[in-house]
């Protein structure tokens, strides 16, 4: 409990003294590019056989010949869009993003880097995290378009190469009552989660005390605690977005 | 010349400064001495204003810090440079980068004054042309060096060094504290040294101030400190085997 006043403190105080645009806009980008390079590789590997899996699975679920074949497309689309591109991906980026984000803030903590910052009249906490969870806003949202993309393109090859469906239905399944809100429902929890990893594994790392073993410490603590926060806040936003 | 008066600090009950007053004079390296958890870092961190002490005040040539409006704050940062115990160097950026940093943030110079001023920092502290290095590619002593550069390259008033010579080897750290005494003087700054080692004592201690247990136990400088007559002092300076030899003499 005590913890997570102090997580909201530490939220509070990276709006407070801040630093020009220009030198936050510099920053984003770097974390930006950083954030590309650590996770797009595994994001889209990840996604795309996440796809194709689904599309075999679900195949092998539905034998009844009532159903018609497209609808294997179809589920494909649903489970990706609903669940698998933002959540699953999410669980990669707090794995990849997040544990760099810790450990980095955490070895700038035991190495002092953060005392320099403040000895120079620099609030540290806005200054290393802001740009971390605005970057993280920025461009996980788009990881997971791409996953999306990905996973669907992943179920096609998979469907095309095993047999299993045809490209022409395959594309018909993927169209077939396809509502929109899905995606906007998507967007919306791709941000939340964006900003749950990133604040959360900054949190971590920012108040790290001791030594390596620490950092290594906060880092681990960082992904589970931000896996837990993006189950948590997954089961409550499908509450509330989804149940109407 | 900086004055601190009747400095508390506790950590969660356990108290680690106790009543500190003193005053750091400018252009001598003014040292503060002590074993190992003696609150010795704590205090610089109340002096610099990274921890604020529980009662006290700190005084930077009639200026009050610790209680001072945000504006004064950040007018008496500039003046302020440190190097840390472990260098501190930012470890994304090379060594003109680090040394740049604080012109970056608290002035509005232009890029060719700023390279100019770094470079100036850097030969003075004898590091011409390493200015593309990153951090991980120097040695302890050079990073030391970058720390000093980084430390005056805003023209600082005041300088902070916290165990200047951990981690070096007895060369090394006795070029490094004669570097820190040669920018004193020459650039007439306020300089507290924090220090366990009597080498630095014995080569640079023209005003020492010993800590023990928190508590300020002697003032003085390096003529006086074998014959202060305060027994935890006597300990400490006479822990060593060769002054334990001077001592008989
Ligand atoms: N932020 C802190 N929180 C709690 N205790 C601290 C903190 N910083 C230092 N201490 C404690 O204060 C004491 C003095 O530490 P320090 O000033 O680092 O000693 P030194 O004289 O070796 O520099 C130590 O017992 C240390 O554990
Ligand atoms: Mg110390």
């Amino acid at each position: 409990m005590k913890t997570i006043g102090k997580y909201f403190i530490f939220l509070g105080q990276l709006f407070v003294r801040r630093e020009t645009f220009s030198t936050y806009f510099h920053l984003v980008m770097e974390e930006c590019i950083q954030i590309g390079i650590n996770s797009i590789f595994l994001v889209a590997l990840v996604a795309t056989f996440m796809g194709a899996v689904t599309t075999v699975q679900t195949a092998y679920n539905l034998v009844s010949p009532l159903i018609p074949n497209y609808i294997i497309a179809t589920v494909v689309r649903d489970m990706t869009i609903l669940e698998l591109a933002p959540t699953i991906i999410g669980i990669i980026y707090a794995g990849k993003v997040g544990s760099s984000m810790a450990g980095g803030l955490g070895t700038m903590r035991i190495t002092e880097q953060i005392d320099a910052l403040e000895v120079m009249g620099i609030n540290s906490a806005s200054y290393l995290v802001l740009p971390k969870i605005i970057a993280s806003l920025l461009m996980y949202p788009m990881l997971v378009i791409l996953a999306g993309v990905l996973s669907i393109l992943g179920g096609a090859m998979a469907g095309t190469v095993t047999g299993i469906i045809t490209p022409a239905d395959y594309k018909y399944g993927i169209q077939y009552i396809f509502v929109e809100y899905m995606v906007e429902f998507a967007l919306i929890k791709s941000y939340v989660f964006a900003f749950l990893i990133a604040s959360i594994s900054s949190f971590k790392g920012y108040y790290t005390t001791g030594g390596a073993l620490e950092v290594g410490k906060a880092s681990t603590r960082a992904v589970t605690d931000s896996i837990i926060a993006i189950l948590i806040a997954d089961y409550l936003l499908a509450e509330m977005l989804l149940t109407s | 010349m900086i004055e601190i008066n009747n400095i508390n600090k506790s950590f969660e009950s356990k108290q680690i400064l106790m009543d500190i007053n003193g005053t750091f004079e400018k252009g001598i390296p003014n040292l503060i001495i002590g074993s190992s958890g003696t609150g010795k870092s704590v205090l610089l961190k109340c002096i610099v204003g990274l921890i604020l002490p529980d009662t006290g005040t700190v005084n930077y040539d009639g200026r009050e810090f610790t209680h001072a409006s945000r504006t004064l704050k950040t007018e008496i940062r500039r003046e302020i440079g440190m190097l840390f115990q472990g260098s501190a160097l930012f470890d994304s950026k090379n060594v003109e980068q680090n040394v740049m940093f604080p012109l970056d943030v608290l002035t509005k110079i232009p890029l060719d004054e700023k390279l100019d001023r770094v470079n100036f920092c850097l030969k003075r502290v004898g590091l011409e042309n390493t200015n593309k290095l990153m951090p991980s590619e120097l040695s302890g002593g050079m990073q030391k060096r970058v720390g000093i550069a980084r430390a005056i390259v805003n023209n600082s008033n005041y300088l902070f060094c916290d165990e200047p010579n951990s981690g070096l080897d007895p060369q090394t750290a006795i070029l490094i504290d004669e570097l820190i005494q040669e920018i004193t003087v020459e650039f007439d700054i306020t300089t507290i040294v924090v220090t366990h080692d009597m080498n630095s004592v014995m080569g640079i201690g023209e005003k020492i101030m010993f800590m023990y247990k928190g508590r300020k136990l002697w003032e003085g400088n390096k003529k006086d400190i074998t014959h202060s007559g305060v027994p935890e002092l006597d300990d400490f300076v006479f822990a060593n085997k060769v002054m334990k030899s001077l001592k008989k003499q």
